[in-house]
């Protein structure tokens, strides 16, 4: 197996940059850029120098001993300043020793695959704390990849498969005396997986918004207020992570960290009767888009307006504060009046939603439960229907434990793999 | 002096079926066994077939083996087993009477022009530079051929144990094979020890069956050849009885003077086949057992009593058995016993069972780890064929799990090993679906057709079948009809735009092939027979549609060969367990590999990536 390296940290000018070089040969090719090597797991200061000797950088280096190591065999990493220059003197170094080479896309985390460092849930959940940018998802990705998810799945697994050691024992030693109660304990079984998996669907959902982030869309007529509030909320109260040109001119998106939580604000601006068949096109998909989002704020007359409450993801807010003064709860785009508890009030609603979210966040599990939910619950139609159908419901069963291999990657090795590997991009 | 093409050592069901199918395939064929009278002994209980045993014996009879068709000759009641359930988990099962098996087997065995039966204990192997040649008699007298299978059963290395008493022996009554057994270890080192018991046989004359419950055969017999219609033997019924509180009292009380928990036997017995001391010891809850009082046959008063194999020693098999309803003054013939044997691990075979250290050697049966008289037909069938093949030059003949149940098996034997004795259930078979007993011969007897090893009178009934089953299903699946129009018939379907056949109609849990005939009134002339077997292959025709994707994914992995030569020792990456399962089994393919116990799909990326890097470089 070849000898692998690559630029670990964000190439450009940066303070440090990191060069991880992994493989049989990882060893031998750092001592011929630097020397002597410290002992495995100590950083040391040290002096790259090209073949020549010419003087490339000083940094520090550390080297992680086969079966220790984030890819599970000799690596090598490179601490230099953050210089263009450097790090490409030093790649070209690296690439001139025989049997290292620059690695491929996702390759490194690859290897770790392969030498059981991670496992596909784990290696999906690092390809999901790479991309992390709140808190939410930074946590989310860790407790994947610290095995939760491989952890439930084996646990659901271990219940499937005695469901379905008791059908088949129906099956397979129907000739034998078996106790009586087997098809009522069936049944209750599989009722009692049904509904796990079925917590970890709807939990699922609110894990993949951690994921994707949360929407909320804030409604109102025309000149309500509601591009200068999101304006407001945008500049000031919470960082923008990227502005998304929307799908349809009528919708404005806005991706921020809300004290952690990645959410997304829908500006659905052009909500207005109108008589143009393409502009009231645009106008029915925003307010589809509206419903299916998270949260409602509803901007309304002063009048209308109550406490600050959300309520099933819907909440009514007196609009420009700044201009009437009205009993309930109100808020203005212009001064900031009252923004900062809208967005303390969204915030405790979204994490209260979180604290309920399951092991799976990641689209490809959810549809491998959804199918072994139905599949189980298919089962247990097939065995109260009596013993006539115990085939179709052992076929069934099988079929569900097929679905949960498939999440922790028991199976259809290669497309799965493909497909996340090359979600991968180089060095990570 | 004579050359055979295929010398089969051992007359049981391995070495009757090995030699059958070598003959089939046009091989010169010698058989040697102990005793001309070993061919067709059922050593253990009278009954042939059941879940997954009888999908075995309808496959060896689709490829035009002779277990099936003996058995029916000799089946004195017949039972579907699961007939309540469907078709895919029902299993033919049959009480066989001794002695008519053997005499079966031995006209049929004898009918066989180009084989000689031969009487003699096979001491060794014979090599010419370690090329095998033969195999050579305790009498020094040597037999030449170009491939061996062995189908030595429980006679390797076998010693029988009744209590604290213990003599070599290869069943009750036959003496071991020792010689022999010490030569194979000598060459292979991957050898173990097993275990199995059989019951005491009791005298039928000294059973009060007035008191005892009855079970009697099926009121139309279900046979295991495609090839019977009607057999004339007399049916008889078994008695059923049960242990209680005083026969558990009395085998715990004497538990260490049992073979077994005395601690003699260090060979495995199976789990799924326990002896009536394993049962009172691991399920001290249940308070009673089953015990099927099986008759042996119609010309003797020997009854099997199945359920109560044991090691205890003659004097306290004596005391229990008699705490049974019905037994209180049963006469036991012959005690029970167990016996501990040589078995050679299977993953050193390669899917035709020959031996992949010895070009030409093959194996089959008990010897590889099975037990059941099936299990060890339906080897000797693969390696007779393959042996055969072999001496003549033709192509391997192969199986695969998703299109029999022998696939299944070799496939599990190869891959997976055995712990314990391995026997076949229904639940092994992930294609379970599409292998069912009823359709083994629509799954084989053209690929038998093709490999040589079906003959004519059989090809002619199943041609015609198949002709009869074809043509009603083209009249059915001809036209299709909207579910408005089979409102019309009173079939109430679901509205969704799709129109269905006749032969979909089939698949819904209340339609049955009478209530097609008002709309295709072509259809009545369709036999019944004919109607039954389509009734049965329509019934899983919505997942079957899955199967055979999934099926299509396993040959597609099948397909992507490993070399038997890979180094997985230069493979860095694998752990230390896994290269050396790999290396144990030498998987031939992707599909092989990823069946290994305890795979990971990280392993498998790299066997994958090596092959496709090896492949692009003979590209290159
Ligand atoms: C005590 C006992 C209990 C059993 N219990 C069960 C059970 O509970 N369930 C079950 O399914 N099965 C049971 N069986 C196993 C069943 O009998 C076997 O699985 C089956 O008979 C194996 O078939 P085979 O052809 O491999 O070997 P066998 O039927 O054992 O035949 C072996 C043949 O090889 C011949 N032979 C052996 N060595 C030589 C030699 N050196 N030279 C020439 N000929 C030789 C023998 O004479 C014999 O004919 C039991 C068997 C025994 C003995």
């Amino acid at each position: 197996m070849d000898t692998i390296f690559a630029l670990s940290t964000a190439p450009g000018k940066a303070g440090v940059a990191v060069i991880r070089v992994s493989g049989p040969e990882a060893f031998r090719a750092a001592e011929a850029v630097c020397g002597s090597l410290p002992a495995t797991h100590k950083a040391a200061l040290r002096r790259f120098r090209k073949r020549d000797g010419t003087l490339i950088d000083e940094g520090i280096v550390i080297c992680f001993p086969e079966g220790n190591s984030f890819t599970g065999e000799n690596v090598v990493e490179f601490q230099t300043h953050g210089s263009q220059a450097v790090v490409s003197l030093l790649e070209t170094e690296l690439s001139s020793i025989s049997g290292v080479r620059h690695a491929l896309a996702g390759e490194f985390t690859r290897r770790a695959l392969l030498n059981d460092r991670l496992d596909l849930t784990q290696v999906e959940a690092l390809a999901d704390l790479i991309e992390a940018e709140t808190v939410a998802q930074h946590s989310q990705a860790i407790e994947t990849l610290s095995g939760r998810l491989a952890d439930s799945v084996v646990k659901w697994r271990e219940g499937l498969l005695t469901a379905m050691s008791l059908v088949e024992a129906m099956i397979d030693f129907s000739d034998e005396e078996l106790p009586p109660g087997m098809t009522e304990d069936i049944v209750r079984r599989l009722a009692e997986l049904a509904r796990t998996f079925e917590r970890e669907i709807e939990g699922s959902q609110v894990a993949e918004r951690v994921r994707s982030g949360f929407e909320i869309a804030i409604i109102g007529r025309p000149n309500s207020g509601k591009s200068t509030l999101l304006n407001h909320i945008a500049g000031r109260e919470a960082a923008i992570t990227s502005e998304i040109a929307g799908t349809t001119r009528d919708v404005i998106e806005v991706r921020m960290d809300l004290f952690g939580l990645p959410v997304t604000f829908l500006d659905t601006a052009g909500m207005r009767e109108t008589d143009d068949p393409i502009e009231a096109k645009g106008v029915d998909l925003a307010k589809q888009r509206a419903e299916r989002a998270d949260i409602r704020i509803h901007l309304v007359e002063s009048s209308d307006s109550g406490d600050l409450r959300i309520e099933d993801g819907t909440a009514f807010v007196g609009q420009k504060r700044d201009l009437a003064s009205y009993p309930g709860f109100g808020l203005s785009g212009v001064t900031g009046e009252g923004v900062s508890d809208l967005l303390h009030a969204i915030h405790e609603y979204l994490k209260n939603s979180v604290n309920s979210k399951g092991s799976i966040s990641n689209e490809r599990h959810r549809r491998s439960l959804v199918e072994a939910k139905r599949c189980i619950l298919q089962a247990a139609v097939h065995i109260e229907l009596g013993e006539d159908y115990v085939d179709l419901a052992a076929e069934e069963l099988r079929r569900a434990v097929h679905e949960l291999d498939a999440v922790v990657g028991k199976i259809g090795v290669e497309d799965v793999l493909g497909k996340i590997f090359a979600t991968f991009c180089m060095g990570k | 002096m004579k050359h055979y093409d295929v010398i089969v050592v051992g007359g049981g069901h391995a070495g009757c079926e090995a030699a059958h199918a070598a003959t089939r395939m046009g091989a010169i064929t010698a058989l040697v066994t102990m005793k001309r009278d070993d061919l067709g002994v059922m050593s253990c209980n009278p009954a042939i077939g059941g879940l997954g045993k009888g999908h075995l014996v309808r496959e060896i009879d689709a490829l035009d083996g002779v277990m099936g068709r003996v058995a029916d000759l000799a089946g004195i009641q017949f039972r579907l087993l699961n007939r309540r359930k469907g078709p895919a988990v029902q299993g033919p099962r049959a009480q066989i009477d001794r002695s008519l098996y053997k005499a079966h087997m031995r006209t049929e065995m004898e009918s066989l022009p180009i084989l000689d039966l031969l009487e003699g204990e096979v001491a060794e192997l014979l090599f010419e530079n370690s090329k095998l040649v033969g195999v050579g008699l305790t009498d020094n007298a040597a037999i030449y051929g170009k491939t061996v299978v062995l189908t030595t059963g429980t006679f390797l290395g076998g010693t029988v144990h009744i209590g604290d008493k213990r003599y070599p022996a290869g069943r009750m009554g036959s003496k071991s094979s020792i010689r022999l057994a010490a030569q194979i270890r000598d060459l292979f080192p991957r050898m173990g020890r097993l275990k199995t018991g059989t019951p005491p046989r009791l005298d039928g004359k000294t059973i009060n069956w007035e008191v005892l419950e009855s079970q009697p055969g099926d009121d139309v017999p279900t046979y295991f050849s495609f090839l019977t219609n009607s057999t004339s033997t007399e049916q008889v019924s078994c008695g059923i009885t049960h242990t209680n509180g005083e026969t558990h009292d009395i085998i715990r009380e004497n538990l260490d003077r049992s073979a077994m928990y005395g601690g003699h036997i260090e060979g495995t017995g199976p789990r799924y086949c326990p002896s009536i001391e394993d049962k009172v010891v691991r399920f001290s809850d249940k308070s009673s057992h089953q015990v099927f009082l099986e008759p042996e046959g119609l010309s003797t008063d020997v009854v099997y009593p199945n359920g109560i194999s044991t090691s205890l020693p003659e004097d306290v098999q004596e005391s229990y058995v008699s705490t049974l309803k019905g037994l209180d003054n049963v006469r036991i013939i012959q005690p029970g016993y167990a016996i501990e044997y040589d078995y050679c691990d299977p993953t050193t075979l390669s899917r035709t069972l020959e031996h992949r250290d010895q070009e030409g050697l093959f194996l089959a049966g008990q010897i590889n780890g099975t037990t059941g008289y099936e299990e060890a037909a339906a080897q000797g069938l693969v390696s007779g064929l393959n042996a055969a093949a072999k001496a003549l030059s033709k192509d391997t003949v192969t199986f695969l799990r998703s299109d029999s149940y022998i696939g299944v098996m070799l496939d599990d034997l190869t891959t997976r090993s055995v712990t314990e004795p391995y026997r076949m259930f229904t639940s092994r078979a992930e294609f379970r679906l599409r292998l069912r007993a009823d359709n083994a011969d629509q799954r084989l007897t053209e690929f038998g057709k093709l490999a040589g090893c079906v003959g004519e009178a059989r090809w002619t009934v199943f041609a015609e079948k198949k002709s009869k089953l074809d043509s009603a299903k083209a009249i059915m699946e001809n036209k299709t009809y909207s579910s408005k129009e089979l409102e019309g018939f009173g079939i109430s379907v679901k509205n969704d735009g799709k129109k269905r056949s006749t032969f979909d109609l089939l698949s819904f849990p209340n339609i049955e092939f009478p209530d097609l005939l008002e709309i295709q009134p072509e259809l009545s002339s369709v036999e019944f027979h004919v109607r039954e077997q389509i009734e049965r292959d329509a019934m899983y025709a919505n997942y079957l549609v899955r199967q055979e994707r999934d099926a299509e994914a396993l040959q597609r992995d099948e397909q992507r060969a490993i070399p038997v030569d890979m180094d997985y020792e230069s493979l860095s990456g694998l752990s230390g367990e896994l290269r050396s399962k790999l290396v144990r089994v030498r998987p031939a393919s992707l599909g092989q590999a990823a069946r290994i116990e305890g795979m990971t799909p990280a392993a498998l990326t790299l066997i994958l990536s090596v092959l496709k890097r090896s492949e692009a470089e003979r590209r290159a």
